[in-house]
């Protein structure tokens, strides 16, 4: 009945993509208004993003960002990676289901709970908030996105092939680092990649957290809002749809690459029978 | 596939295990594993001699993989000594052991390539590099792969797999090689020439294999001696032949290949020969060789398909062992037809019977009346 493109399938085609990127392609043509009114339209231009790159600002927020970013999702991987091995490989022991209970709620806690709790465990550490705090704010959550996809990989894996290592005379720590990770590194990556993005992308949390002179982008976009959308929002919102375009871009041609790559090795594999 | 070797010293009847000098060179003193409640295996031992190919046959759940796996060390017994080469194995972790496996799913590592997954065990030993491409080659060479050396093996057929994995497990020559399940991913066709390969190489390299199978023609072929297993226990450890022609129990008996058992109870007991009545069979089973039941005891009789000879008129001589009853079922495979005969006490029994010549149709069929006639020592008498 949905076969073919009847005139209904094309109206509703057209309104969900509408729905969807209406917004996004005003905020990119708007980024290149020569006006300074957000809305109405005065020829084009760049001087937005030329300006982009001298407000210190924003460059000091994403460079923050940036920082906070790579290295928290560095940290919650490692974490992520040994919570996610606990939970897989050791499937019994005492309160087991109470700590893999404890490793997905961050999952499912509200950030602004999540925000509120470290901040109020950093005011009774005393401890001074900046990018240290937003840090391991951001690694305590991501952790839990990391652990779970580790997890959910280990589950599908072949043990057999640890215990060929061993049998061939491998340590267990070897084992681990030369087949265990190597075999797994594409759901490390995966989450390393989601950690990456939901660390940059927080605002909750790192506005909870931050102290003097530690402010990441969304904070700054944030802020900077409040007294009105300026072309310079757009013209940064405009990179950051540009860069996550390209990612999944890439993305997508490596995974048809892959893809084919598969079929062919199929190929390979029946002829040489 | 090459032929089987035969040097006149192979001929020799190589049998270690009936030699009471022959010092084993596994040996399995009371193995017991229990997983919670549930026993594995059951108090075994066992002892398995050098350059023996030696089977664990038995159903799933029999404990048979277990028993592998703590030769292997992945397991440690719950009680019990393994001692390899007059070594005990007790604290002696899988990567030390002188012992390889080759696994059910091959285990190849992913993310190396033939040649890699090869010369893995060799580098974890840190053998001297122009060393481990020597022997990798060599390895290559006798699983027939050389030209796919660098490909990885989800480039490979199951059949390249499965060769693969015997390279790597064989390349660090080890004292004794575990097989688990090998064969079990094959077709059928590649399976057969596979075993006799594995045999080839088996005797080629001297090493000592133990296989696990729930195959038992698997097990016939390639073995030395087989070990049936039933809940965790060796019922009976011994030669293909003597398995099948002289089982010790109902179960090896219908375990391995197809057998009619019929229920009797002994009327005479001599030193040089026993009479046994079937009432089930309405025969007087004639033994020609002293059984250790006393008269009146009651026995089992295992006749296979293939001992008994069927045909459409009685045996002139009356002493001739015989059962009569009427065609049921014909299953024609072209080198055999397979009769099902139901006797007039309502048992059926399988006979089978060779396809000598050709003809488009048999001379037996539904419904006749036939005689089935056996020799006097073709029935197997067992007391459980």
């Amino acid at each position: 009945m949905f076969n073919r493109l009847t005139p209904f399938n094309v109206t509703a085609l057209a309104f969900g993509y509408a729905f969807l990127y209406l917004p996004i392609v005003i905020l990119v043509i708007f980024s290149f208004n020569e006006s300074r009114l957000v809305t109405v339209w005065a020829g084009f231009s760049t001087k937005w993003y030329v300006s982009l790159f001298d407000n210190t600002k924003i460059m000091d927020g994403a460079w923050t960002t940036l920082r906070i970013a790579f290295i928290s999702s560095t940290l919650a991987l490692v974490f992520g990676t040994l919570a996610g091995l606990a939970l897989a490989r050791f499937t019994q022991f005492r309160g087991r289901t109470l700590f893999s209970g404890m490793v997905a709620a961050p999952l499912v806690m509200p950030e602004v709970i999540t925000g509120l709790s470290m901040l109020l465990l950093f005011v009774a550490l005393d401890w001074t908030r900046g990018i240290g705090t937003i840090t391991i704010a951001h690694t305590t959550f991501a952790m839990a996105y990391v652990a779970v996809v580790v997890q959910s990989r280990l589950v599908t894996f072949d043990r057999s092939i640890e215990e060929a290592a061993l049998d061939l005379g491998a340590t267990p720590a070897k084992t681990f680092f030369v087949i265990t990770l190597p075999i797994i590194a594409p759901a490390l990556v995966a989450g390393w990649l989601l950690s990456f993005t939901l660390s940059l992308d927080d605002l909750v949390i790192a506005s909870f957290t931050s102290g003097p002179g530690a402010t990441t982008l969304p904070m700054e976009i944030y802020s900077m809002v409040r007294l009105g959308v300026t072309p310079e929002i757009n013209a940064v919102s405009t990179i950051l749809v540009g860069i996550v375009t390209v990612g999944v871009l890439i993305a997508s041609v490596l995974q048809k690459r892959a893809a084919l790559q598969r079929i062919a090795d199929e190929r390979l594999a029946q002829a040489s029978e | 596939m090459t032929a089987r070797a035969t040097e006149p010293t192979k001929k020799k009847k190589w049998a270690p295990w009936s030699d009471p000098e022959a010092e084993p060179f596994i040996r399995l003193v009371d193995v017991s594993k229990r997983f919670g409640d549930f026993l594995a295996v059951d108090n075994i031992s066992l002892d398995i001699y050098r350059s023996e190919f030696f089977a664990l046959l038995g159903p799933s759940g029999c404990g048979k993989t277990t028993l592998l796996r703590m030769l292997a060390g992945f397991e440690k017994p719950t009680s019990g000594r393994i001692e390899i080469d007059g070594v005990d194995m007790a604290d002696v972790p899988p990567y030390e052991r002188p012992v390889n496996m080759m696994f059910q799913s091959y285990a190849l590592f992913p993310h190396m390539t033939v040649e890699q997954n090869i010369a893995f065990g060799l580098r974890q030993d840190r053998v001297p590099r122009d060393e481990i491409a020597r022997r990798v080659r060599e390895m290559l060479d006798l699983v027939q792969l050389g030209p796919l050396a660098k490909r990885k093996p989800h480039q490979l057929s199951g059949g390249q797999r499965q060769r693969v994995a015997l390279a790597r497990s064989l390349v660090k020559r080890p004292k004794m090689l575990l097989l688990d399940e090998p064969l079990g991913a094959l077709d059928k066709k590649l399976r057969e020439k596979t075993q006799f390969e594995l045999v080839n190489i088996q005797e080629e390299t001297g090493i000592t294999f133990v296989i696990v199978t729930h195959d038992q023609e698997e097990a016939m072929t390639v073995s030395c001696r087989i070990a049936v297993m039933n809940q965790g226990r060796v019922v009976q450890a011994a030669t293909p032949t003597e398995v099948y022609e002289f089982p010790n129990s109902r179960y090896v008996a219908e375990f391995i290949g197809d057998v009619n058992i019929f229920e009797g109870r002994v009327t005479e007991s001599g030193a040089d020969h026993a009479v046994i009545g079937a009432p089930e069979a309405d025969c007087r089973f004639r033994i020609d060789h002293g059984i250790s039941a006393n008269v009146e005891a009651t026995v089992w009789l295992a006749l296979r398909p293939e001992k008994m000879v069927i045909g459409k008129t009685p045996p002139e001589d009356p002493t001739v062992n015989c059962i009569s009853g009427v065609v049921w079922d014909i299953g024609y495979l072209g080198n055999l037809s397979i009769f099902h005969v139901r006797l007039d006490s309502g048992k059926t029994v399988t006979s089978i019977r060779t396809n000598r010549s050709r003809e488009t149709e048999l001379d037996i069929t539904w419904e006749d009346r036939v005689y089935l006639t056996w020799a006097p020592g073709a029935v197997a008498v067992l007391m459980t």
